[in-house]
């Protein structure tokens, strides 16, 4: 499937009805741009240049945060994130842990919680 | 509220993980996210106005509102390469689609009730108890301070199994928030194997 890049094209045209991503996109998933270009950005329509700029600006950032600062809807955010990601120009961090429930991960959030208390 | 991390030293490699915060309308869903949260709290009237954006087009964004019309969230950086998120899952019925996605890869779940409203929990109970697989635990939010219902009395009013932790809060306090969220996290550790599956 081949994404027509038209500024002109309502996002959720662009999207063109896709709903299956290559990564698993959770609201908490995080994204960054380390890579970040300006004149890559220059030539992004509106929507993906707004993420693109605030991930860059507000530094690993969760997808939900993207889509709230941007005002940009959850589905769009995540289908315009995957394009960045596959054109390179963002990078999804698919985590280390393949489980939520991972006995590694939840020692680590409570041995952090703990120092926060 | 000041944190020794700074948001933005956040590694881009970084791991994050997700606690939902449930419970029926006004059981302090969004008080609970705003204590321990270093983002600005989802209740500022710009954030409500934005979120209602996202998610609900109809709403009505002039129309003053105390009940969050969107999910809120928080962000807790517990260290330069792992950060902590809380979804506040929005009570009211229509919004109840959107809980699949909030706990989708959660890592445990609250459900906050109200000892004078146990009743506007119930839907959030059903829904962990039967259509999802996030370990929870139950908070009972303190609003005036007191305890005015022994916990086990409350147990029983929600039918709440025995194996299901049962605890007390203040969603105002930054202690008992962690102290809680630390009771939900350790429940999950005792509900699931060690190495658990994907
Ligand atoms: N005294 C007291 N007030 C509280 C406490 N927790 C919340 N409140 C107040 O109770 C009201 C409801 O709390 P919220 O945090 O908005 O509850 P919520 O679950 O997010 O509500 P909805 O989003 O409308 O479902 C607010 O006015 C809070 O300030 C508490 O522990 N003690
Ligand atoms: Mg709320």
């Amino acid at each position: 499937m081949t994404t027509t890049v038209n500024p002109w094209v309502r996002p959720y045209v662009l999207t063109g009805g896709r709903t299956r991503t290559q990564h698993q996109l959770y609201v908490h998933t995080l994204v960054s741009a380390p890579r970040y270009d300006q004149a890559v950005a220059a030539d992004l329509p509106p929507e993906s240049r707004h993420l693109y700029e605030r991930a860059r600006a507000g530094g690993t950032q969760s997808i939900a945060e993207l889509s709230a600062y941007c005002g940009i809807s959850l589905g769009v955010t995540r289908v315009l994130l995957e394009d960045l990601a596959a054109a390179d120009h963002v990078q999804i961090n698919d985590g280390v842990y393949d489980s939520p429930f991972d006995h590694r991960l939840l020692k680590r959030v409570i041995d952090g919680l703990r120092e926060l208390a | 509220m000041a944190f020794a991390n700074s948001p933005d030293r956040l590694a881009p490699n970084a791991t994050s993980a997700k606690v939902v915060i449930a419970g029926g309308i006004g059981t302090g869903k969004t008080t609970m996210v705003g204590a321990v949260s270093e983002i600005p709290p989802a209740g500022t009237e710009a954030w409500i106005t934005q979120a209602s954006r996202i998610v609900d087009p109809s709403a009505d964004v002039n129309a003053k509102t105390t009940t969050t019309i969107a999910t809120d969230f928080g962000r807790v950086t517990l260290a330069h390469d792992l950060v902590l998120y809380l979804f506040g899952a929005p009570g009211q019925p229509r919004f109840w689609p959107m809980w699949d996605d909030l706990c989708r890869s959660a890592s445990a779940v609250v459900i906050l009730a109200d000892t004078r409203r146990l009743d506007v929990s119930f839907p959030a109970m059903d829904y962990f108890e039967n259509d999802s697989d996030v370990p929870f635990i139950v908070a009972v939010n303190l609003f005036d301070g007191v305890q005015t219902h022994p916990v086990e009395q409350v147990r029983d009013a929600l039918g709440i199994a025995d194996s299901v932790p049962l605890v007390t809060c203040d969603a105002r306090s930054r202690e008992s928030v962690v102290a809680t969220l630390l009771v939900a996290l350790r429940n999950t550790m005792v509900k699931t194997p060690p190495v658990a599956a994907g």
